[in-house]
């Protein structure tokens, strides 16, 4: 009788090691697709930033301006080629869509940041910079482009990284939105 | 045609690795003598192949050869040919490579050391990592093949990821693989004794040796680790309890309480199940770092390519190698049964108290890196447990095992006798206790408890190390690679830590904004910036900023921070100006152009950090000079190998 709790002693080892193998296993099921690295910034009220604004007048612009809307938040650069190939979707988005993008040009010239937006077409309601990348250090930025996705709450709600396309705005943007957002009102 | 080559040498290995499998573990069971014999070749075989496979890949990185995916993805025509050849782990499949190369490595070693033990055992040891190489190789073949070819090629390939275009990290992963695959070893040696149903604490001794040597490639891969993130992520951290990290942490803290928990079975035939466990979970918890770094599970700073999709083939294989580990050991483990006992101020019982500490320390540390995929799983949501978590928990275990070091290391085997060294014990305390008063009051400005707390502990253990050398030279007694290697290595973690307790509280770090010619003054020194000009590197072209730094008024060094672009990827690095001086680290980061030639700046001044890294290469140097002891020498016979044990059952008999 006596020898039982001492072999079972050497069974807890193989219990805990099952009950860590479902864990594990919950955590494959749940890990995000391909190429989608959560930001543990989702779930989470955004920092808080402010940054000058690109056209030069000296004004700020930044979280506070923000409060009660959606706003989609989109970190760039000219000298960042991903985000030459994702300008136009951008601009596509723009014109569709009545939420707001927000853009951080991050580590960037301000006439050549000017320049590319008169060539090239400007889907920002307001373009902000960070020249010391402090505000990108915040917002968890490894890699340009990437997009937030920001609640009335001022929650982030969706990041991707990389170029937008298409898809991954149908997917993982428009079906976060509220409705009354999908259609530009004009 | 070479990757092709290398495929097939890659499948050959993977079947080869099974005829290891097989024939080590069956032949032994079914008393196959021919199966036995046939497991050295199989390994001999399965090297072979590995090494070409290996070598193909590298000599399409070498050859610019931009048809391989792999290839194209981390190389480029700019890419100077060292970085070319470390290329080669610069991502996930050739990762993996590297992995089942070094496994290859440690199984041929084993192969070539074990020719003295039983035939039987060593075929068990050798199954026992075939069947590892074997899961490790299909894991490869089926979700991540490095030979894939591109079609069409890709002109030019995509660059190596800037980060790890460095000699730091170069040289990191193979030190680092060299240390978590050498686990594995170690838990060959314990699921064969398993099998094979020993009850004899023999195996502690084979395995000693293994397993210290695993350790000591881990220090060094950890730190090699630690010092590349310092200076080159350009923000001067050395430690960020990242998962990455983590993973490699939690198998270092089991392997240490592993390398002490053998010496006791060893020499006095105790805790024969507890190291045989420890064993198993140290490399266990390499396998699930390896399954959190590389399925993705888990964000971290360091997951250059996840991919969830691998996750639950590396899954797999985790269950079955760890699940019929464990199991093996619910099975076997009963039969252990430790004769003799200890008084509760012996060595033992110290030996003991590090076992348990260490593992507590190694359970926080899984618990906070876990905890985020527990929170997932459960869907209570995201959550993120960083250093306010790790730094407190780690320290509750550690700061009483540091302690009990310095006097657990004064205790003798078996009868506790402490008040023979009590005046080693009070010297030693009253020494570290002046020494770090005076460092807080005479040398750093400020007074912090953990500081002082830090720098009494690590001082204490570098004086009691010192303790039984020192007599035994002067009682002219032989010290022993082994008892020499220990000393080096406890040192080591003194020195570490009194560097950690000196480098945490007074590092003075700054964000300054210079415009040419204008200084600032950070903890003392005047850092100035002189100019910066435009250079071209192989691949990069960056802006290098001339600082000099001086203290009152006396010009120390002239810094060369730099910003780098590279080419391809168009993405930025950072190569910090660092000057040493005295194991101080002057620090400056150039961070971006303000505009009208100002920049900003990161200055830091860290103290001792050199000693930071000094302490884990002495513990390590530590590791190997033990290895060399007599005892473990190739030519001594398995019969002179258990002389010892022999006269400690007697002695416990009588």
């Amino acid at each position: 009788m006596s020898a039982r709790p001492h072999v079972i002693r050497f069974l807890i080892p193989i219990a805990a090691f099952v009950l860590l193998g479902i864990v594990f296993a919950l955590g494959v099921k749940h890990s995000p697709d391909v190429g989608v690295i959560k930001s543990p910034l989702i779930g989470k009220q955004a920092p808080a930033w402010s940054l000058p604004v690109l056209d030069g007048t000296g004004q700020t612009f930044g979280s506070k301006d923000l409060r009660g809307q959606w706003y989609v938040l989109n970190v760039w650069g000219t000298w960042c080629e991903p985000c030459h190939e994702e300008h136009p979707e951008l601009l596509a988005i723009a014109r569709q869509a009545s939420v707001p993008i927000i853009g951080i040009d991050w580590n960037d010239d301000d006439a050549e940041a000017n320049d590319f937006l008169v060539k090239q077409g400007n889907p920002y309601k307001i373009v902000t910079t960070d020249h010391d990348g402090h505000v990108a250090i915040d917002w968890g930025v490894y890699g340009t482009p990437e997009t937030f996705l920001v609640d009335p709450s001022g929650t982030v709600v969706f990041k991707t990284i990389g170029p937008m396309t298409p898809q991954v705005w149908q997917k993982d943007f428009l079906s976060r939105l509220p409705p009354q957002l999908l259609e530009h009102p004009s | 045609m070479l990757p092709e080559l290398g495929q097939f040498a890659l499948i050959l290995a993977m079947l080869l690795a099974f005829l290891q499998a097989v024939f080590g573990i069956a032949g032994p069971a079914l008393k196959r003598d021919r199966w036995i014999a046939a497991t050295v070749p199989a390994v001999a075989g399965q090297f072979v192949m590995m090494a070409t496979a290996v070598g193909c890949l590298v000599a399409s990185f070498v050859n610019f050869d931009f048809s391989v995916r792999y290839v194209a993805e981390n190389s480029n025509s700019a890419l100077p040919l060292f970085y070319r050849v470390t290329a080669l782990w610069g991502a996930h499949e050739g990762s993996m490579l590297l992995w089942t190369l070094i496994l290859a490595c440690w199984t041929v070693a084993v192969a070539f050391c074990t020719t003295r033990l039983p035939k039987q055992f060593s075929a068990r040891v050798l199954g026992v990592l075939g069947f590892i190489s074997f899961g490790f190789l299909l894991f490869t073949l089926i979700t991540s093949n490095p030979f894939l070819r591109l079609e069409p090629p890709a002109p030019d390939g995509i660059d190596l990821n800037p980060l790890l275009q460095d000699p730091g990290l170069a040289s990191h992963p193979p030190v680092l693989y060299t240390g978590y695959v050498g686990l594995a070893v170690a838990f060959a040696f314990a699921c064969a004794a398993m099998l094979e149903g020993r009850t004899d604490p023999v195996w502690a001794r084979w395995t000693r040796p293994w397993a210290i040597g695993a350790w000591a490639f881990l220090t060094c891969g950890i730190t090699l680790g630690s010092w590349w993130s310092y200076y080159t992520l350009g923000w001067g951290g050395y430690w960020a309890w990242d998962p990455v990290e983590n993973a490699s942490f939690m198998p270092w803290l089991v392997g240490t309480a592993l390398i002490h928990s053998l010496a006791v079975t060893e020499k006095r035939g105790l805790f024969k199940s507890w190291t045989l466990l420890l064993a198993l979970v140290g490399f266990s918890l390499s396998l699930i770092g390896t399954f959190l770094v590389r399925s993705g599970v888990l964000v971290s700073v360091h997951s250059f390519a996840a991919d969830p999709s691998r996750g639950n083939a590396i899954l797999v294989f985790l269950c079955i190698a760890i699940g019929c580990a464990l199991a093996l050991y619910a099975w076997r483990a009963p039969a252990l049964k430790s004769s003799g006992g200890f008084e509760l101020t012996s060595r033992e019982s110290f030996l003991l108290f590090n076992n348990i500490l260490l593992v507590i320390a190694a359970a926080t540390v899984f618990a906070g890196t876990i905890a985020p995929l527990i929170a997932g799983a459960v869907g209570v949501g995201a959550l993120s447990v960083g250093a306010p978590y790790f730094r407190p928990t780690f320290l509750l275990p550690m700061l009483p095992l540091l302690a009990l070091l310095s006097i657990g290391i004064h205790a003798n085997w078996k009868r506790g006798r402490l008040s023979a060294s009590r005046r080693a014990l009070l010297v030693t305390l009253g020494l570290a206790c002046a020494v770090a008063l005076a460092v807080v009051t005479g040398v750093y400005a400020g007074r912090h408890f953990l500081a002082v707390v830090g720098l009494v502990l690590g001082a204490w253990i570098i004086l009691s190390s010192a303790v039984d050398p020192i007599d035994r030279v002067r009682r002219k007694l032989t010290l022993s690679r082994g008892v020499l290697g220990m000393t080096l290595a406890h040192v080591g973690l003194g020195i570490a830590v009194i560097a950690l307790s000196v480098v945490e509280p007074y590092t003075v770090e700054r964000d300054i904004a210079l415009a040419n010619g204008q200084s600032a003054n950070v903890g003392g020194y005047d850092f100035r910036l002189i100019g910066t000009r435009d250079v071209d590197g192989p691949n990069y072209s960056a802006t290098r900023a001339e600082v000099i730094v001086s203290r009152n008024g006396r010009t120390i060094t002239t810094l060369y921070p730099e910003k780098r672009e590279y080419w391809v990827r168009q993405q930025e690095g950072t190569k910090a100006g660092i000057k040493n001086e005295y194991g101080t680290d002057l620090f400056v980061a150039l961070g971006d152009d303000l505009g009208a030639g100002r920049w900003s700046m990161r200055a830091q001044i860290r103290p001792m950090i050199t000693f930071l890294w000094l302490g884990p290469v002495l513990m390590a140097l530590g590791g190997f000079c033990a290895l060399t002891d007599r005892r473990y020498r190739l030519g001594r016979s398995t019969a002179e190998a258990l002389e010892p044990l022999a006269a400690g059952a007697k002695e416990r008999a009588a």
